[in-house]
């Protein structure tokens, strides 16, 4: 079984690291996962930049486009997408093909540019 | 991280709602200060010993209201009983737990908590003092050290700015939506004010007001966190992330100015970068542009640009041009007459910087600016005389010693 791992924190508090504290725990972190790496277990690693820069394209006729993160507690995440685009207005594009694609009920996609990516040695 | 200093970030980050909450209940900065600072001590006390609550600035606003209230209470045994006007809101003391996810009160309590410091009768470093004390909760004395004063005298300029905001009408209302619209607009230039008040510093002095661009950059965010849908806001924290990301790179050990087209571009901070890029991007697509935007943009492509010859001086000479109609000023000119040097040739640019000197006849960087101009053009004995005037004028030892590097040069030069 494959399991993602959803990290959860306070923006505020991490966001107001020195970079010397927030290079300090990415070291400590990687000792984690370079061990899981050499064992091929590690999938992808992503590091999301701020809610402030999300946009969320939410489903129904219309795929409405809306500057934010994700902010009903009605809905559960589901799961997640990493794709590779130029702008935001591609990656907007995408996230209405999904929706479209999977157009019953309500949901929304958020989309969180991605800060720090590593593409894991798990097999596919 | 120890238990204190997350409970110390936790402070930090739930101050501006906090405070911004207890000043609509109380109606009165100092009380409001006080109550939240009660709160910060009890949940010193209390937050190790049961764990942090799950909503940080909800249990401050609750604890601190409280306290408030007794303390008032207590006070109105000696005393006669205070005005009712004095204490808003007492009847809902109950209901206030349930407030908690009202995230647009809270919007608009943080925006008056920031706007009452930018009272217009404030000179500039005043309003910035102000909201570093009372927004940010910096002490006097980190405030001081930023501003390279002495503690006794920032705290005596901090007293009288809030002795003038007390004396101000402050509206308590919620705003209505053109109100809301010129308090964000104050607040976005207080903001950027704040962040040059560091950025501009000289390169003795960056270290000690690096904070302040640190805690600009904090402020921009929560604003933009408020106000979600805001292209100007997306604008503002993008040029500040851009600008700041360059801060490693642009001094010397010495103190010594590095320009942009010699800075190491290794050193820039990339994830600085990265957030700046996602934000111009997204404030781009709203299609409303505006100043904040545009200088965004411009530092975007710096950014972009891996090596100085890479910098697509065409785009960034139609950004200044834009910006030039959002927001004329001869330093937008000047600004754009670089980027019209790279891509047109030296004396393209003096012609377009010739009307400019009347009005920049007292900025030091016109002249080093026409000054590098005229070396270019070989025009040695002008470039000396305008790298003399911009000795003259400079505000910091860095510009003087940056400038007086080009008239050595000039001097060698002239003997080979």
């Amino acid at each position: 079984m494959r399991y993602a791992i959803l990290c959860y924190d306070s923006e505020d508090v991490v966001g107001a690291w020195s970079k010397q504290e927030d290079d300090a725990t990415m070291v400590r972190l990687a000792v984690v996962t370079n061990d899981l790496a050499a064992q091929g277990r590690l999938g992808p690693v992503a590091r999301l930049l701020p809610t402030t820069a999300a946009t969320t394209v939410r489903k129904g006729r219309e795929n409405l486009v809306i500057d934010g993160p994700f902010a009903e507690t009605k809905e559960q995440l589901l799961g997640f997408y990493i794709v590779d685009c130029a702008t935001l207005d591609e990656a907007i594009e995408v996230a209405r093909s999904l929706a479209r694609a999977n157009s019953q009920g309500v949901g929304s996609y958020e989309i969180r540019p991605v800060g720090h990516f590593r593409p894991g040695t798990a097999p596919a | 991280m120890t238990d204190l200093a997350w409970i110390n970030a936790a402070l930090t980050s739930a101050r501006p709602q906090a405070l911004g909450a207890l000043l609509r209940y109380f109606r009165d900065l100092d009380t409001a200060e006080e109550a939240f600072q009660e709160a910060c001590l009890r949940a010193l006390k209390t937050w190790p010993r049961n764990g942090p609550p799950r909503e940080p600035a909800s249990w401050l606003i609750f604890v601190g209201r409280n306290a408030a209230i007794d303390a008032v209470r207590r006070r109105g045994r000696q005393e006669p009983l205070p005005e009712e006007a004095l204490i808003s809101d007492l009847d809902d003391a109950e209901a206030d737990m349930a407030e908690r996810l009202d995230g647009s009160h809270y919007r608009d309590d943080i925006l008056r908590l920031l706007f009452i410091c930018c009272h217009p009768d404030l000179p500039a470093t005043q309003q910035i003092a102000l909201a570093l004390r009372i927004v940010s909760g910096l002490s006097v004395a980190q405030i001081a050290r930023a501003f390279l004063v002495g503690e006794a005298a920032m705290e005596q300029r901090i007293t009288r700015a809030k002795q003038r905001i007390a004396a101000a009408e402050v509206a308590f209302d919620t705003p209505g939506a053109v109100e809301r619209a010129d308090r964000l607009a104050v607040v976005a230039a207080m903001i950027y004010l704040f962040f040059n008040e560091g950025y501009s510093a000289g390169g003795g002095q960056a270290a000690a007001r690096a904070p302040l661009c640190d805690e600009a950059i904090r402020l921009a965010r929560l604003l933009l966190r408020l106000f979600p849908g805001e292209p100007e806001i997306m604008g503002l924290t993008a040029l500040l992330l851009l600008q700041h990301a360059r801060a490693p790179a642009r001094f010397e050990a010495t103190g010594a100015i590095v320009l942009l087209d010699d800075q190491e571009r290794g050193l820039w901070n990339r994830k600085m970068i990265a957030e700046g890029l996602a934000l111009i991007d997204k404030a781009m697509r709203h299609r409303r542009r505006g100043p904040y935007q545009v200088q965004a943009a411009i530092a975007a492509l710096h950014a972009r640009a891996a090596r100085p010859e890479d910098t697509e001086w065409a785009e960034i000479d139609l950004l200044y041009a834009a910006l030039e109609t959002l927001q004329p000023s001869p330093v937008v000119t000047l600004n754009r007459a670089v980027a019209v040097a790279k891509l047109r040739g030296p004396a393209a640019a003096l012609d377009m910087i010739g009307p400019l000197e009347p009005r920049l006849s007292g900025y030091f960087n016109f002249f080093g600016v026409k000054g590098a101009f005229l070396l270019q053009l070989g025009r040695r004995d002008d470039a000396r005389i305008a790298f003399d005037r911009a000795i003259a004028l400079a505000n910091t030892a860095a510009e003087a010693a940056h400038i007086r590097l080009h008239l050595d040069r000039l001097m060698r030069d002239g003997e080979a």
